[in-house]
């Protein structure tokens, strides 16, 4: 996984709420065995009619939206569907920091897993930032170890993030190899049988 | 101060705890599927990894097999992802009930039904209605790809401890009122994420009074208030439902885990992050109108007025035109074209045997089209013991193989765009059941009705329907 420390990168803005992974990234596209190139599928149906021409009204195929990295949307971003598609398809599009008012655990959870930061903001900071995301100047700075955002143009905020998933963005770790280092105390657990089951 | 049963189970599986670090938990449980799996084994081969405990870990195929022959899988990429699950199970020492095996279906029906999903357990898969399981007093939820290889690995996953939700429904349900139309109606009243970042406690009379099929059915759509995971403390309906399956310990030993199961019980005294309390008298039987599952009402109801101001204008405007659907109209004008019965939330033999009943020699309406999906293979041999693939054959539904087919359309069963599907599934959204399709989530029974009635009609008003709770 690719460390994330300072990041910077222009933004747009896809102003709806509970957007779900089955629109993220569309069932007919879940049957690959690969994790990548997903990127062309993402959000599919929105992006595309139903003759596969682009839909020049929604907000990810206009043009001030094009080179963006950061994707801001409404609250309750990634519900529905554990799919890690969705996030798959995101990084590939070439989107790595998604900004929301609040995000459905699992999607948060495997954005982490991709190396792709969820930022959670209020209402208002998400709103003032999608506001003013379509100047062509208007550029977002994160930095990941202060757990800052700022526009350079007088915005600034911090957000929350858990110190260890923090550590393994930054870090760029692969978590597996992290866990194997507590064999011991797995095997431990597991010979204590402390959990009644008998699969 | 007492725990609750969510903390009870959570702390019996702390494998390492340090600070500033979530807590290392141990995963009892790991069931896999064809779709959210091959790259995760696909990342063990690249590392040389194992699967740590393949005894712990059981596989189906269930999203993209073919409901009406399946053995003949058109779609070239779909049948490679059913064989690449084969030959993982083959090379890691994976069980799999595959399309010959007389076990297979949906996961989150085989595992209940062979016992291996237990009281107390933790148990994860890649998909996010694991949350199901919950109903038998365990904590279950949906993880990611990286999270299966994560346990593949391990047999744990790093996880903070999530808040706890007590959500307490009393009363008696009225008639004609099931399982799919309480949780239905929780989310439409609280939203699609009032339960982010809980678990979820079902307390009260009305989940107390339920047989587990219908626990189930409430646990399943947990994840649709955006509780990852929600559950039924174990009872003597929960040891009943579960003595004798093939995985379950049996005679004496079976009775030491009783009593185990039986401590896990919450204290009475057990705090919770927050608690609701609700009237389950109140709940009528519900018809999801827009496109998340939270947009719901009772079929007595209308779909809202923008002046009444309950749903944002914006999201109601895109789900109301999406659904082809007037603000105001009267649930009860909605035409219906297609009707599914089936799906991890009501496939179960008890979901068919409600939709059998309602449907009692009358036949599907002309210009409707009707289909039941039993949840596994088992289901489908009990409700033909039961002749009740007889009964919905002559009123005219379509009786299939066992898998997920038209809750998400990945196999060929799809509702054509701007048609209206009612479902007993559980997610409503845009696209779900095929481009552009219009997807009503209802319970089993209402489903039935509406393929009588070719439109959704109050149950209650049906003289059927004293016999259908
Ligand atoms: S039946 Fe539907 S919700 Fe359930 S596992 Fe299958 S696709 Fe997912």
């Amino acid at each position: 996984m690719e460390p994330i420390t300072i990041y910077k990168g222009r933004a747009a803005a896809l102003d709806r709420k509970n957007v779900d992974t089955d629109q993220i990234i569309p069932k007919q596209f879940l049957k690959r065995i690969e994790r990548s190139g997903f990127g062309e599928f993402l959000f599919y149906n929105w992006r595309f009619d139903e003759d596969g021409k682009e839909r020049p009204d929604f907000e990810l195929n206009q043009p001030h939206n094009q080179n963006t990295s950061i994707l801001i949307a409404g609250e309750n971003f990634g519900c529905g569907s554990s799919r890690e598609h969705a996030p798959w398809s995101l990084k590939d599009y070439g989107f790595d920091i998604v900004i929301a008012p609040s995000f459905a655990d699992i999607f948060k959870s495997n954005c982490m897993k991709n190396g792709m930061v969820p930022i959670a903001l209020t209402q208002d900071e998400v709103k003032y930032l999608m506001e003013r995301v379509s100047a062509p100047d208007y550029e977002l700075t994160i930095d990941l170890p202060n757990q800052t955002l700022i526009d350079g143009q007088g915005f600034e905020v911090s957000f929350e993030i858990h110190p260890y998933w923090k550590e393994m963005l930054v870090k760029g770790w692969d978590e597996i190899s992290i866990t194997l280092q507590y064999d011991e105390e797995i095997s431990a657990y597991e010979q204590q049988k402390k959990v009644v089951s008998s699969t | 101060m007492g725990k609750s049963i969510i903390e009870k189970i959570w702390d019996r599986h702390i494998v390492n705890e340090e600070e500033n670090k979530p807590d290392l938990l141990y995963i009892d449980l790991q069931y896999i599927h064809e779709v959210t799996s091959p790259q995760a084994f696909e990342g063990l081969r690249l590392k040389g990894r194992k699967v740590r405990r393949p005894d712990r870990t059981f596989a189906t195929m269930d999203h993209n097999v073919p409901t009406v022959n399946r053995y003949f899988i058109e779609d070239d990429i779909a049948r490679k992802q059913l064989e690449a699950l084969d030959q993982n199970c083959k090379e890691f020492g994976i069980r799999l009930a595959d399309l010959d095996s007389p076990e297979q279906g949906i996961v989150h029906v085989i595992g209940p039904e062979l016992g291996l999903t237990q009281p107390g357990m933790t148990i994860v898969c890649g998909d996010s209605h694991t949350s199901t399981h919950g109903a038998f007093g365990s904590i279950a939820f949906g993880i990611g790809t990286s999270e299966v290889e994560h346990v593949l690995a391990t047999q744990t996953l790093w996880q903070t401890k999530p808040k706890t939700l007590k959500l307490e429904v009393n009363g008696k349900l009225g008639q004609g009122v099931m399982a799919k139309d309480v949780i239905l109606y929780v989310i439409s009243k609280f939203g699609v994420d009032f339960g982010t970042g809980h678990i979820i406690e079902y307390c009260g009379e009305v989940f107390r009074d339920m047989s587990m099929e219908e626990r189930m059915t409430v646990c399943n759509m947990s994840i649709e208030g955006g509780a990852r995971a929600g559950l039924v403390a174990p009872d003597e309906t929960t040891f009943s439902y579960i003595k004798g399956r093939k995985y379950v310990p049996k005679g004496v030993e079976f009775e030491q885990y009783v009593q185990e199961w039986k401590s896990l019980a919450s204290d009475e005294d057990a705090v919770y992050d927050q608690e609701i309390i609700l009237d389950g008298s109140l709940i009528s039987p519900m018809v999801s109108w827009g496109t998340n599952p939270g947009m719901a009402s009772g079929v007595d109801g209308n779909v809202p007025t923008f002046a009444e101001d309950i749903i944002d204008s914006k999201e109601l405007n895109r789900a109301l035109e999406y659904m082809g659907l007037e603000e105001g109209m009267p649930i009860t004008n909605i035409p219906v074209q297609h009707v599914f019965i089936g799906s991890c939330t009501n496939s179960r033999i008890e979901d068919l045997r409600q939709a059998a009943e309602m449907i009692d020699g009358q036949t599907v309406q002309k210009g409707v089209r009707a289909m039941v999906v039993p949840g596994s293979q088992s289901v489908k041999r009990q409700a033909e013991d039961e002749g009740l693939d007889e009964i919905f054959k002559s009123a005219g539904f379509e009786w299939r193989e066992s898998g997920c087919s038209m809750c998400l359309s990945m196999n060929p069963d799809a509702v054509p765009s701007g048609e209206h599907c009612a479902s007993t599934s559980n997610r409503n959204f845009e696209g779900r059941q095929g481009a552009g399709a219009r997807t009503h989530l209802v319970s089993p029974a209402m489903a039935a009705a509406a393929a009588i009635y070719g439109k959704f009609v109050d149950i209650r008003n049906l003289k059927k329907t004293e016999q259908v709770h």
